[in-house]
């Protein structure tokens, strides 16, 4: 099984690939469209500032090949980064396009909270879900960002799947179809974190 | 829901082994950075600093090792600093293994350094430690390992590199430091007060007690020691039970 990690010079690509190894795991940091489109497993790791990512996307003409594999049904698993990507646009960088796959803006969680949120937080989950398979709401998840995707209410929403309360609620876990996405670091997650990494492995095999 | 308070051990080191011992002085040999790296992982610590206290720029690569070493033993964040003064500096240690870097007297000489590392990692990823100690008056930030003075007002200094682009505050109190008599509440309140983004508290913890102090006194988000857990006059688990126990938010590892 091979695990192709996007690494777009940024981020955290070395501790996603430290995770799997403890997994078993093999994983290869892909920065070239050749190597994504060959891919057979993908994730995106991301962790800083949105408009770094969506411009190394678009300057290693990375857009088209992601949208390609994941509209193919290759599975794929955004992390941090990885899932604001897949929303259209961040009040990040207001002046650059997002991936699109879902609707709607990240903004700025609102200032009456500390942010950036960072620290372990837990999740209030929306509906069953693979990717949280033997994951409850008391498990600890490690959390390092400012902006956030709100979700919709639900019926409307079903791609959200667990969300998180900083300030307001936003979106923690999104799952649709082969798109996993979540705005934690189960790299850095310890045993949960884990565990979701491992549900993706299963869920993509 | 809401964030868990964090307990931070901190590995000083000489660029390849834990060591201890107040200003230079007197080091001791405490152990090898990634056995006790290990150690907390499992114990359930919340996140990891490894420092280089000695900071010589001819030992550099030998502490980038010891980083890359104690990150393969974690599932959980780490954090890295000591002698940090460019943004090539920084970018070492990230791409060491760090999640975070911790910056102090380059910061203090050249504010815009936090701009920079910002600009290229996130906010998320640079912390200010700020070491102040009470003048009578006010608390001076004080730079070098906390040996010398310079001029400037802790409180003061926090706000201005919260704004420069820190994410993170790590205060010590130079007064408090190695004294195993509690953490500096008024100090640690102060910074809290003044500032937007995560505040953690170090120097003097020893009891459980102190730890819970910080939390519901000094209103800190985290709290950092390192020799009581490196002897294990504290163990982690233990410590998290005992806040538990005064409805401090914690998190268990399993």
């Amino acid at each position: 099984m091979n695990v192709t990690l996007l690494d777009y010079g940024a981020g955290n690509v070395s501790s996603v690939r430290r995770a799997l190894q403890r997994l078993g795991v093999a994983s290869e940091g892909a920065s070239k469209r050749e190597q994504i489109l060959a891919a057979e497993k993908l994730i995106l790791p991301g962790v800083g500032h949105y408009g770094a990512l969506i411009r190394a996307l678009d300057e290693h003409g990375l857009r088209e090949a992601l949208l390609e594999k994941i509209n193919a049904g290759t599975p794929f698993l955004g992390i941090c980064l990885g899932l604001q990507a897949l929303f259209e646009t961040s009040e990040e960088a207001a002046e650059l396009t997002g991936l699109g796959i879902f609707c709607g803006r990240v903004s700025m969680l609102p200032r009456i909270a500390k942010l950036p949120h960072m620290g372990w937080n837990t999740l209030q989950m929306r509906r069953e879900s693979s990717l949280l398979a033997g994951i409850s709401g008391s498990d600890y998840f490690y959390f390092a960002h400012s902006y956030a995707a709100t979700p919709s209410p639900p019926p409307l929403d079903d791609s959200t799947v667990a969300t998180t309360m900083h300030g307001q609620e936003f979106i923690a876990v999104l799952e649709q179809k082969n798109i996993y996405a979540v705005q934690f670091h189960p790299e850095k997650s310890g045993e949960p974190g884990a565990r979701l990494l491992s549900n993706f492995l299963r869920l993509a095999a | 829901m809401s964030l868990a308070r964090r307990i931070i051990p901190c590995l000083d080191t000489d660029g390849v082994r834990v060591v201890k011992g107040v200003n230079f002085v007197g080091l001791r040999d405490a152990g090898d950075p990634a056995v006790l790296a290990a150690r907390y992982n499992a114990e359930g610590a919340d996140e990891l600093v490894v420092l280089d206290i000695a900071a010589a720029r001819d030992r550099r690569p030998t502490f980038l090792e010891t980083i890359r070493r104690v990150a393969a033993e974690l599932a959980i964040p780490l954090t890295a600093g000591g002698g940090i003064r460019s943004l090539a500096d920084a970018m070492a240690v990230i791409r060491a293994g760090a999640d975070k870097v911790t910056v102090n007297t380059a910061a203090v000489q050249r504010p815009e350094l936090l701009g920079e590392l910002a600009a290229e990692f996130g906010s998320q990823a640079v912390v200010i430690a700020i070491d102040g100690k009470w003048s009578g008056e006010r608390w001076e930030v004080m730079v070098r390992g906390g040996s010398d003075g310079s001029g400037r007002d802790a409180l003061e200094w926090a706000l201005q590199a919260v704004e420069a682009g820190a994410g993170e505050v790590l205060v010590t109190s130079v007064d408090r430091d190695g004294t195993q008599s509690g953490f500096d509440l008024p100090l640690t309140s102060a910074i809290v007060a003044r500032v937007s983004v995560p505040v953690i508290a170090s120097g003097g913890a020893r009891l459980p007690e102190h730890f819970a102090e910080v939390f519901q006194t000094g209103h800190a988000d985290a709290a950092l020691a390192a020799s009581i857990f490196h002897d294990n006059v504290q163990s982690i688990r233990e410590l998290k039970q005992f806040l538990a126990g005064r409805d401090i938010k914690v998190r268990f590892p399993c």
